[in-house]
């Protein structure tokens, strides 16, 4: 993974943004019907795609224990729900997942980087994430230098990436952009194209912490960025839209996003993920429903 | 036989009924100097309250489509319709209207409506023009709203005259904080439950009875409101608010209409009253 | 890693299931009379007309056919109508009859959608969100003219017309009855409508509406049939005014007709619309763009931008992405919520079509086609483009009215100007490009009545819609559109 060689980042090269045309082609999409076994594998597959999520200065291990057991098994007496894909943390409970998660093929994703901010030395970014690694992390979500990238130096956002890259060793890494921060689609696009020729191994689109975050537009920017980079370069690389991902209904459209711009080959939790941390009740419930025709009730679905 | 419930009249201010903080109150007779309803004597707080409020909900008003507009206002004309019974009997009650005239200002309070709800995604293509400048450039002006409009509704008619003045100021965009008749003012509190019910968002027309002496001061000096539409038809009043206005060099547009029953007072001349006109150049050219 | 040219694969990976929009509350009667008098009454002519579902083939309903006799009187009772009851009914008044007829539909929303679709062919998500909207958005604006005409036409004594004949297309069967009602009688006229012969269904329904809406018995006739009845409404003597929308061909002859006896006329016909794609476009958008403007509606569609003139630098970079963009579209089933392409509105616009399409290949365009599965009944056509085209192929001149596409490349602005206005159509022109002034340069010398910048196929009832040269005159919708409907003396 980290052997994989950079590509140069040219700006002037990205592709311009149309704010109208892309926003209806993204609207349009969600008016996608998904029914029935469409929808029940929908919600699995969705279901399998989770980075279960706890990002909060008051994150216990108690907390993220309980959170793991519901990341193994969301829907106990139901062993047709497969477990989802990740657990994401901060780095100082990443032993405590590692250990709850044990066997079950669950994998440890953790923050680094000065989460959320990222306005730290890149020392001390490069220190996070060699930690976080050590003590487990099978994946890092790291932030990237927004400042700098809004201010123009493409060079140190992209050397940043690199950096971190190298600190993740084994580990696979996921860039986050912050789009709610870089605000235009352009910006997006941009962005995106940086992180892939810097050697990211997914893009991302929030820290959850700025809204908007992951909207039906941003994601298609990002992903037609991915398409575009796979075509040129043959490299495949992966998505997770985070933020604000509360129903079933959004999560489908990002699916929905997702199989008709990049194809069979993303649907997959190796190329797709969804950062969330409600969502997996109103999977549950909706995939009740749709099981036995009855409306469900939040009372009847485990809050971890 | 059962005791009817009586109303209490309250203001309308950012999409809910509240009474006035002062407390305070005026009595409403009708006509036989029978006592009808006590309504709230709204206080400058009340005012700056619904100033606030209004301005909160401007932008997003007036960022809807001309469509959406323009069917809220006719859902307005539905509300009315739908209650024609109850309005006719508050203004035989207060200012103590006969059954048909009651009736005919219902009547033309739903009809102004419609040809205001009908005036929303048409107004810009007759005030909004191209430009023909003599350089390369693509030159257009739009109409905008101006942002929070005073209205100070006249006396009688109560419900007319509240409908004739609110529905041009906010088909084009603006949030009003009006005024109601002082002597009369149950029909147009009444008529905030049309408001409520039409889908219009909250803080876009606020209303507040009270003394006018008390209150049009206070609006008329406010910083945040951009235009006074003054149809209170009282000279010196009309001399105060012209001067006061001037603080934030405020548009005042004055109106002394002899019948709200006539085709002229309603029109696109009511609605230009309350825009800006933004002139925009482009060049043309590869 | 990968050893071959990187591909994307768009194969059943998470397939989605059939999503059938329900038809069980759509009202189909087995028989249909004509519309006159406020009545739906048996035909003179004692002829009736099959009309069918052209994704199925099966037979919706029978529907009378309108003869000479009953065009008569429908005309006369349009006249008495006009003369009795709408020429003296206040404007405001006139207003709110059709405000009336715009709410209805928006509550009878689906039923209508759905019938437009099981008549005509098109995608219920098509007929859902953009045909039924649009046409009550229509009679929704038009209502608020009525009170209002002395500022459309300043200093002149407006009146109305009096019977107008109004002959519309299959195309957008209930969007142009709108098209054509709303202003007429917003401006105070009365009509006699004859909806194209396959697409006669949502016509009536809106009879139904009107009826319940209790509009003024005679204000609106409707009397389906096919070119025969088309031609009694041109040629009868007290039509005041013809309104028609369909081809050039047909327009050339009524516009025979007419001429010389007094009657007003405004053709909306065919068009050739060239999508221009500049190197500095936002690509992707810019393909969106060329997809709905030739696919939407299957590309039966008059404004279709049915030309890409692509600039040779990014030509290879959109004809692949337009490559991987039509395997994505969904072709079938019109009241499945999830197709993009539905069937062609009849056998006969089916022949026409892979007519030109096997005189495209002759020619020695190079076609390409989504390898999508056809159903096996129903008249379908796969999403189609033809690159390697040279001005002078039929394909490049000649209207299709099908989802078929001819590329051409371009090498700078000047020739694409050139090229897009090389024909005897003019109804309308897409340009893509992020450079303002040059979209400002481009769309002022385009010959086309609507020009679209970034953008394709968009229509508002505020928004002036009609040709240059061969592809008719007059426009509907906006102030312009009302100059039809009205007697001007200053």
């Amino acid at each position: 993974m980290s052997t994989v060689p950079t590509l140069p980042f040219d700006p002037a090269a990205v592709p311009h943004v149309d704010q109208v045309g892309v926003e209806e082609r993204a609207a349009g999409l969600g008016k996608r019907s998904i029914k029935k076994d469409a929808k029940k594998a929908g919600i699995r597959l969705a279901i399998s795609m989770i980075d279960l999520t706890t990002l909060e200065g008051k994150d216990s291990e108690g907390k993220v224990r309980q959170m793991c057991r519901k990341a193994i098994q969301p829907m106990p007496g139901d062993p047709t729900v497969p477990h989802v894909a990740a657990v994401c943390v901060y780095p100082n409970l990443v032993p405590v997942a590692k250990e709850a998660l044990e066997g079950s093929g669950v994998k440890v994703a953790s923050v680094s980087t000065g989460f959320p901010a990222g306005l730290v030395p890149l020392p001390v970014k490069i220190e996070d994430t060699r930690r976080a690694v050590a003590m487990g992390a099978d994946e890092i979500d790291m932030v990237i230098d927004r400042g700098a990238f809004l201010a123009g130096d493409y060079g140190k956002v992209s050397s940043e990436i690199l950096a971190v890259k190298d600190a993740c060793g084994e580990a696979h890494q996921k860039v986050i952009l912050e789009t709610g921060e870089l605000e235009t689609y352009d910006n997006v696009r941009k962005a995106s194209h940086l992180a892939m020729a810097a050697g990211a191994d997914f893009i991302k689109t929030s820290t959850g912490k700025v809204a908007p975050a992951a909207t039906p537009a941003v994601v298609l920017v990002m992903l037609e960025a991915i398409r575009d980079f796979y075509l040129d370069t043959g490299r495949r690389i992966g998505m997770k839209p985070a933020g604000g991902i509360k129903t079933t209904k959004q999560a489908l459209h990002l699916l929905v996003l997702v199989k008709e711009t990049l194809g069979d080959a993303w649907l997959t939790p190796d190329l797709f993920r969804l950062g969330a941390s409600t969502l997996t009740n109103d999977l549950l419930m909706q995939l009740t429903k749709e099981m036995t025709g009855r409306y469900q009730n939040e009372d009847y679905f485990t809050k971890d | 036989m059962s005791l009817d419930v009586r109303k209490t009249y309250k203001l309308y201010v950012g999409g809910e009924f509240v009474r006035t903080e002062s407390g305070r109150y005026d009595a409403v007779e009708s006509a036989k100097k029978k006592f009808l309803a006590n309504v709230s004597r709204g206080s400058r707080k009340d005012l700056r309250e619904a100033v606030r409020k209004a301005r909160e909900a401007q932008p997003g008003w007036a960022a809807k489509t001309a469509y959406l507009k323009g069917q809220i206002l006719y859902r307005m004309a539905e509300m009315l319709e739908g209650r024609a019974e109850s309005f006719e009997k508050v203004l035989r009650d207060s200012p103590g209207l006969s059954p048909a005239a009651a009736k005919k200002e219902v009547r033309a309070s739903i009809d102004r409506l419609v040809h205001y709800a009908g005036w929303s995604d048409k107004y810009t293509a007759i005030l909004g023009t191209v430009n023909p400048v003599a350089s390369s450039y693509f030159d257009f002006s739009v109409p905008e709203p101006m942002g929070v409009v005073g209205i100070v509704a006249p006396d009688a008619p109560d419900l007319l005259g509240l409908v004739s003045h609110l529905a041009p100021v906010i088909v084009c965009g603006n949030a009003a904080v009006v005024l109601v008749s002082e002597t009369s003012p149950l029909a147009s509190l009444e008529f905030a439950e049309v408001l409520a019910t039409s889908d219009l968002p909250s803080g876009v027309a606020n209303l507040i009875s009270g003394r006018r002496e008390e209150l049009v001061p206070h609006l008329a000096r406010h910083m945040d409101v951009l235009a006074i539409s003054d149809a209170a038809g009282d000279a010196a009043l009309s001399k105060q608010i012209g001067q006061d206005a001037a603080v934030n060099v405020k548009r005042v547009r004055r109106y002394a209409l002899p019948d709200y029953f006539s085709g002229k007072a309603q029109g696109l001349d009511y609605i230009e009253a309350f825009t800006e006109t933004k002139t925009t150049w482009h060049p043309i050219g590869v | 890693m990968e050893a071959e040219r990187p591909r994307l694969e768009f194969g059943s990976a998470w397939e989605y299931s059939p999503a059938p929009e329900s038809k069980d509350h759509v009202k189909i009667e087995k028989r249909y009379g004509l519309f006159i008098g406020g009545q739906f009454v048996p035909p003179k002519s004692k002829k009736y007309f099959q009309t069918i579902n052209p994704a199925t083939e099966e037979v919706l309903a029978e529907v009378a056919e309108a003869g000479a006799e009953d065009v008569d009187a429908a005309v006369r009772a349009a006249e008495e109508a006009h003369r009795k009851r709408w020429s003296k009914l206040a404007p405001a008044e006139r207003g709110k009859y059709v405000y009336r007829i715009a709410r209805m539909i928006q509550e009878k929303s689906r039923e209508l959608a759905v019938l437009e679709s099981m008549n005509g062919g098109k995608p219920i998500k098509e007929s859902r969100d953009v045909d039924v909207p649009l046409a009550l958005a229509h009679f929704f604006y038009h209502a608020g003219w009525a009170d209002k005409l002395e500022y459309a036409f300043p200093r002149h004594t407006v009146s109305s017309i009096g019977v107008c004949g109004q002959i519309i297309p299959w195309n957008f069967p209930l969007l142009m009855a709108a098209w054509k009602l709303a202003p007429a009688l917003a401006c105070g006229n009365t009509v006699v409508l004859k909806p194209a012969e396959t697409t006669p269904l949502t016509s009536l329904a809106l009879a139904r509406i009107i009826q319940e809406a209790d509009l003024p018995p005679g204000v609106v006739n409707i009397v389906p049939g096919a070119g025969e009845t088309g031609a009694h409404v041109v040629n009868h003597p007290r039509v005041r005014k013809v309104a028609f929308t369909g081809s050039t061909e047909v327009g050339k002859i009524i516009q025979r007709a007419v001429a010389g006896t007094g009657k007003r006329l405004t053709l909306e016909l065919g068009g050739k619309a060239a999508n221009i794609v500049f190197e500095d476009a936002p690509l992707d958008q810019a393909v969106e763009g060329i997809i709905n403007g030739i696919y939407f509606n299957q590309g039966h569609v008059c404004c279709a931008g049915s030309r890409l003139l692509v600039q040779e630098s990014v030509a290879d970079a959109v004809l692949g992405k337009l490559e991987r963009r039509i395997a994505t579209l969904r072709l079938g089933d019109p009241l499945d919520k999830n197709t993009d392409v539905g069937a062609i509105n009849s056998k006969m616009q089916l022949e026409k079509i892979r007519e030109l399409v096997a005189c495209g290949v002759e020619e020695g365009a190079e076609i390409h086609q989504s390898s999508c599965a056809i159903p096996a009944k129903g008249f379908f056509f796969p999403p189609t483009f033809f690159t390697g085209v040279a001005q002078s192929h039929r394909i490049a001149r000649e209207e299709i009215f099908g989802p078929v596409l001819a590329v051409m490349t371009f090498r700078t602005p000047e020739e694409a100007v050139e090229k897009a206005n090389n024909i005897p159509y003019g109804l309308s022109a897409g340009i893509w490009t992020d450079k303002g002034s040059k979209i400002f340069k481009i769309t002022s010398k385009m010959k086309a009545g609507v020009v679209w910048a970034n953008t394709f196929n968009k229509f508002d009832p505020s928004s002036p819609f009609g040709g240059y040269k061969e592809s008719g005159f007059g426009r509907e919708g906006g102030v312009q559109g009302l100059r039809a409907y009205v007697e001007l003396t200053s």
